[in-house]
């Protein structure tokens, strides 16, 4: 055996060895010094997440069951910027209320695990890594959504999230083993060289498209999506609605593109209906929601709405546009988050209604929300814009005119929720606005990251050309 | 291989057991059986996974440590799925679905 070849998992084990290290040194740290953990673990991930630049290989390993490409491991630098960035913002929520409670190590111990679950889902080259990867990335973000053991609505978002993400990988597996009836092998590559349309592998397909659509959250499965939103640790709500469904719109886009392409004219229909409904769903309900992280639950159903348009594409494309759209997305959703965890770390309030005349009090942390819901809405300066552009262009390119047309409608119901948020803070003066608060260093530092990705991704044209090249490993 | 049964009425069985889970899982009010309900439907993929690897593809062992892989993820989602009900009784006193109500809209 080729030790060697090992190497290709360089990333995944990277991030076991900073999860062995983290219980090593919650084992061995003082109860007094317990703090020094959130330092431990920010510092190890920031090395994990610059040492994951440098290249890989594309190989395969364990007989095809894990393998990269420079796509895939492109992906996964994605997903640690992002985590890093939701570890900066959430470090002082963690030193001021979870350490106290002596839950610090566990909250990075769990969220890492479950990176480590969308890694091996999005480099899987068979059924049981991907089922294996689904699971490990999303029970331990069941733990952490009931992490605050203390508030019921916690454990609400918790129950909830473990119920309905076990119904989902039920259903899928129950597709997955009509495939594997109708093909006779679980790997990718085995089964996209037998499968044809008869009526099982059809029914597989639907049912393993329901099982991913519950963490995308598309829409007929979307209704764990806001509740758990809401309930959820702010820091858990945003892992869940980036990190999480990001990785899961990359799995979805390798079963579609790869193995189940002999089936595209039908799946095309499927997501075409799916699409439309999910940016009308997620968009309406969106108008008439108070609270802050309700109100970013379905602007995100939306926004997966919108990123199936990519899907449509089917090719190289597609792949690129939603790789990229997805960038952009990390880096918008997760200022919105973080100005919001801010604020509630300070305040506590978190409805839309708190935020009126926040301009006044705290112009910088106004002027970043206001980026993120404008990169969000796809207002022209900033990337959120080019990365819806790069989308509907996806769609346009292969003839699906009208629902190009829908998603332009919906953007612009878009426009107006976004902008309730912004009209509150700088137009209206409010009662009892909130007070002026300094932000900690950690959160000032994730807070700019995510403003000069939001500023930069959408003019740095090489980064979306870097993608494209990238792109044609899927197909 | 079960002598005299095929493998028609083994995976009528085990659909009807699928559907039998969907439909606990749409009705039922309180939330063990909720996750019985949610059992089900893992068992029925289960013996979905080992009958068509006996039946139908016998020269190769995937599905059947497939569904070991299974049975393993699904004792672990119980039993976290069981801590967070009790640390939700330990709150509410209740089990019920009616009683999770508080966010909504």
């Amino acid at each position: 055996m080729n030790f060697s070849s090992f190497l290709l998992m360089r990333q995944e084990i990277a991030l076991l060895v900073i999860i062995l290290l983290l219980v090593i040194a919650e084992i061995f740290i003082p109860k007094k010094k317990k703090v020094s953990i959130v330092h431990l673990a920010l510092f190890l991930f920031g090395i994990h997440a610059i040492i994951g630049f440098f290249e890989i290989d594309e190989s395969s390993l364990f007989g095809g069951m894990f393998r990269t490409n420079h796509l895939i491991h492109f992906f996964k630098n994605v997903l640690n910027i992002g985590v890093l960035i939701l570890l900066l913002q959430s470090a002082d929520w963690i030193q001021e209320k979870i350490v106290n409670q002596n839950k610090g190590s566990e909250f990075f111990i769990l969220l890492f695990s479950s990176l480590l679950g969308i890694y091996f889902m999005i480099s899987a080259g068979d059924f049981l890594m991907f089922y294996l990867g689904l699971e490990l990335s999303t029970l331990p973000v069941t733990a952490l959504a009931a992490y605050e053991t203390m508030k019921r609505i916690s454990s609400e978002s918790g129950i909830k999230l473990i119920l309905s993400s076990a119904l989902a990988s039920g259903v899928s597996l129950f597709g997955i083993s009509m495939l594997y009836a109708s093909t006779g092998s679980i790997y990718f590559s085995e089964v996209v060289q037998v499968l044809s349309s008869t009526n099982l592998t059809l029914l597989g397909m639907v049912l393993l498209f329901a099982g991913i659509s519950f963490k995308i959250s598309l829409v007929p499965f979307h209704f764990w999506t806001a509740d758990v939103y809401e309930g959820a640790p702010i820091s858990i709500a945003s892992y869940l609605s980036v990190i999480s469904k990001g990785g899961a719109v990359f799995i979805l886009m390798i079963l579609l593109f790869t193995v189940l392409r002999p089936l595209a004219h039908i799946w095309e229909n499927m997501i075409y209906v799916i699409a439309i409904a999910t940016m009308f769903i997620g968009n309406l309900f969106a108008l008439r929601q108070q609270n802050m992280k309700r109100f970013l639950a379905f602007s995100s159903i939306a926004q997966a709405g919108f990123i199936l348009l990519g899907i449509m594409e089917g090719s190289k494309l597609g792949t690129a546009t939603v790789v990229y759209f997805v960038l952009i997305y990390i880096f918008s959703n997760l200022a919105a988050f973080g100005v919001i965890q801010a604020i509630s770390l300070q305040t506590g309030k978190e409805r839309i209604k708190d935020y009126e005349g926040l301009y006044r009090t705290n112009p910088n942390l106004s002027l970043v929300l206001m980026l993120a819901l404008f990169s969000l809405a796809g207002i022209p300066p900033v990337a959120g814009f080019f990365g819806k552009f790069f989308l509907f262009t996806a769609a346009a390119s292969k003839g699906f005119y009208l629902l190009v047309f829908l998603a332009v409608v919906n953007v612009t119901i878009s426009l107006y929720y976004y902008l309730i948020v912004v009209r509150a803070m700088f137009l209206r003066k409010g009662e009892n606005p909130i007070p002026f608060f300094r932000n900690k260093i950690y959160m000032r530092i994730g807070l700019v990251i995510t403003v000069l990705g939001i500023l930069l991704l959408g003019i740095y044209s090489p980064i979306y050309d870097y993608i494209y090249d990238l792109s044609s490993a899927l197909n | 291989m079960i002598p005299g049964i095929s493998i028609y009425e083994i995976l009528t069985v085990t659909s009807i057991l699928f559907f039998i889970g969907v439909y606990g899982f749409i009705t039922r009010t309180n939330l063990i059986s909720i996750l019985i309900s949610v059992e089900l439907i893992l068992n029925a993929s289960v013996v979905n996974f080992v009958i068509i690897n006996k039946y139908l593809f016998p020269e190769a062992l995937q599905g059947v440590y497939f569904s070991i892989f299974i049975i393993a993820v699904a004792a672990a989602e119980t039993a976290l799925a069981v801590s967070i009900i009790i640390n939700l009784y330990r709150q509410i006193s209740s089990v019920e679905v009616k009683d999770i109500e508080t966010m909504k809209y």
